[in-house]
């Protein structure tokens, strides 16, 4: 795997209107992903995971708005392009894959009707059989029989409807694919399958994807790198392995620890006390350090830089990865 | 009764749901399609303990449970609660015995009336199931169940409405309603599936904390593995309206003899990188209900299926060996037709 940048987020600031203010659901998140990898986003609801998708592909609600920030895809500024330049990065570069496809599939069109279209708005000289040709390449490498391109989306199953947003993605030969909690509306043999097919597309497409899930096991089951986020902010991202092993940031800690594991012999669950803070009104210093057991004087007055950690492989926003801390103890 | 009745018997459960076929086939008056939701479920929840019932959608889970609860009709087979047949009960019979088992499902804010309080919500099954009490020991009652599942203290929830508190706290508010009628067995539907990690360990810990403390028997329905190995005492695994395997839920964690069971703890995705799957998953989907496939239903996606065997007959539930209380129903793992298993050992 190259480590060239495809997708770089600088400091990103998104903020909601709320009646009582501005609500900042990502507040400066920096996070670069890297070509070819399956990067993981993870985090519970409202840490602002989705936000972060969203806002990297400008598709915000209109009630939000990117307040600051940089986003860097391919070389390209993409804060600097108009809507309808926009628009052809959507699709054409990156591609979407959300929880639910029925939302994104339209229930009166045939499945293939879908898919030649997107072709042809993204390559207006393609032929009809062409187009038809690609897609029915397509699903049959997706698993789907041709047959069904002319089936209707309600006629498909959950899992054939997730793969049909694949195929949509890479129909346009898409460089990157958002992947919002693609998995979570499926049963687990189907999610399973699921995984398989987009680790073997990653490999066979060259394919890059974020994928933003509260599952830990799918993370741990797809993808080389992971981010975490936690009330707004970045907490730790870094090499699956070291981060699952070894978690720098208490917050992973806790949460790795409260999943339910199936291959363990442990029969209780951990408990990580409390719960995440109001964003309008978030503690000052680390935010997670009303819940932290290992909190220090520092965690409740300033807000904890991102330190390199695990060798310099990952990082994390914790004081207790302080270079300078580490030192100061051993004198 | 005795200690030794089980609490909830499932003899035989079959629940046939009619589907409404074209005008085409009523004029050609063929037989009148049914979805076989549930299709012969045996089993029986023990006293005190918790009993997960497992499998994928449309498995016929939930209309087991709803069936149970009696909230609809069985087309066939009974269902005994301590030792009672609830078919052979009056409306009013049937009603007090009602306050005896209650349902918690999956999405509080769907079990939650926006516009009534938490206070009146929990007390409204105890006006119904509880009427001898006064209205000032009815809000007692209720102030108790909020403390039960540590709302506390419960008076300051009383009068707050479901969007002015958290999702894991609407659940709490959702499994303290189930209490307040003092309840023998609690059917939780998927009840920690909407909730986060961190409070989804809250909730399954507050939920066997309420079970000793006012001895509940669980019906526990889910189809997260995972979750259900930190809860239930004994399990029963459904595809396609029947139960492939059951036992101590142990037991079947430690050796799944159902292929399908196998392949179903196989899916569940390990919070750990250095546990990637490597086993093939089953072919195919779960097919229609309308129309299951003959023998054994799980044949067509089977890795071992036998052609001359699987899809003729159907397998019945046995002991795997050695173990009376763990059966499995699969002909080359429990039947006749052992010698037909390619990865028998031996």
């Amino acid at each position: 795997m190259s480590g060239e940048i495809l997708y770089s987020v600088r400091d990103l600031v998104v903020e909601y209107d709320t009646r009582t203010g501005p609500l900042r659901a990502v507040d400066g998140v920096s996070l670069d992903i890297r070509r070819g990898e399956i990067l993981g986003l993870v985090g519970e609801s409202g840490c602002g995971k989705s936000t972060l998708g969203k806002a990297m592909m400008r598709l915000l609600p209109r009630n939000a708005r990117i307040a600051k920030g940089e986003l860097l895809f391919d070389g390209q500024d993409l804060m600097s392009l108009s809507e309808e330049q926009m628009r052809h990065v959507r699709g054409g570069k990156i591609g979407m894959v959300f929880q639910d496809p029925m939302t994104s599939l339209n229930p009166v069109q045939r499945i293939i009707d879908h898919i030649t279209e997107t072709i042809k708005t993204h390559k207006p000289d393609a032929s009809d059989d062409e187009a038809r040709e690609r897609a029915e390449f397509l699903v049959e490498r997706l698993g789907i029989r041709k047959d069904r391109l002319d089936d209707y989306p309600h006629q498909l199953s959950g899992g054939m409807r997730q793969r049909v947003m694949i195929a949509l993605a890479l129909a346009l030969n898409c460089d990157l694919v958002i992947a919002d909690e693609p998995t979570t509306s499926l049963d687990v043999i189907v999610e399973a399958k699921f995984l398989d097919l987009l680790r073997d597309l990653r490999d066979e497409f060259n394919l890059t994807i974020l994928m933003i899930t509260h599952n830990i096991g799918v993370v741990a089951e797809v993808a080389d790198r992971v981010a975490v986020m936690y009330a707004g902010e970045m907490a730790e991202v870094g090499d699956v392995h070291p981060v699952f092993a070894e978690p720098a940031h208490p917050y992973t800690e806790g949460l790795l620890k409260s999943v339910p594991n199936i291959a363990l012999d442990e029969e209780e669950l951990y408990q990580m006390k409390g719960g995440p803070p109001n964003l309008l009104h978030p503690p000052a210093g680390c935010r997670f350090n009303p819940r932290c057991p290992y909190v220090m004087d520092i965690c409740v007055s300033q807000d904890p830089p991102m330190f390199p950690v695990h060798g310099g492989g990952g990082v994390a926003a914790c004081w207790l990865r302080d270079p300078e801390r580490k030192r100061s103890e051993s004198d | 009764m005795t200690d030794a009745t089980p609490l909830v018997e499932v003899v035989d459960l079959v629940k046939h749901f009619p589907v409404r076929g074209g005008l085409l086939s009523s004029l050609l008056r063929r037989e009148q399609v049914v979805a076989r939701a549930v299709d012969g479920v045996s089993f029986q929840i023990r006293r005190g303990r918790v009993f997960g019932l497992v499998g994928e959608s449309g498995s016929g889970k939930s209309t087991t449970a709803r069936l149970i609860l009696r909230l609809i009709e069985p087309t066939a087979g009974k269902v005994l609660f301590d030792g009672v047949d609830m078919g052979t009960l009056s409306p009013n019979e049937l009603r007090r015995l009602r306050s005896r088992m209650q349902i918690v499902f999956q999405d509080p804010m769907a079990s939650l009336n926006p516009r009534m309080t938490i206070g009146d919500a929990i007390e409204h099954p105890a006006r119904i199931h509880l009427p001898d009490l006064t209205p000032r020991q009815r809000r007692e009652r209720v102030i108790e169940m909020l403390e039960a599942v540590q709302l506390t203290p419960g008076r300051q929830y009383y009068d707050k409405y479901p969007h002015q508190i958290s999702g894991g706290q609407r659940q709490r508010v959702v499994i303290a309603r189930a209490l307040v009628t003092n309840p023998d067995l609690i059917v939780a539907d998927e009840p920690v599936a909407m909730a986060d990690v961190s409070v989804r360990a809250l909730l399954l810990e507050l939920m066997m904390d309420l079970k000793d403390r006012f001895d509940l028997t669980y019906l526990f329905i889910t189809h997260d593995l995972a979750t259900a190995k930190y809860v239930c005492d004994d399990a029963a695994i459904m595809y396609l309206g029947q139960v492939v395997e059951r036992g101590p839920l142990r037991e079947v964690f430690r050796d799944p003899t159902h292929p399908y069971t196998r392949a179903l703890l196989g899916a569940v995705p390990v919070p750990d990188p250095r546990h990637r799957r490597t086993e093939p998953m089953p072919a195919g989907e779960i097919p229609s209900a309308l129309f299951p496939p003959s023998g054994c239903r799980f044949h067509p996606r089977c890795p071992i299926a036998a052609a001359e065997v699987c899809p003729v007959l159907d397998p019945e539930l046995r002991p795997v060996e050695g173990l009376p209380e763990h059966v499995a129903a699969c002909h080359l793992r429990t039947g006749d037709y052992q010698h037909l298993d390619p990865e028998r050992s031996g």
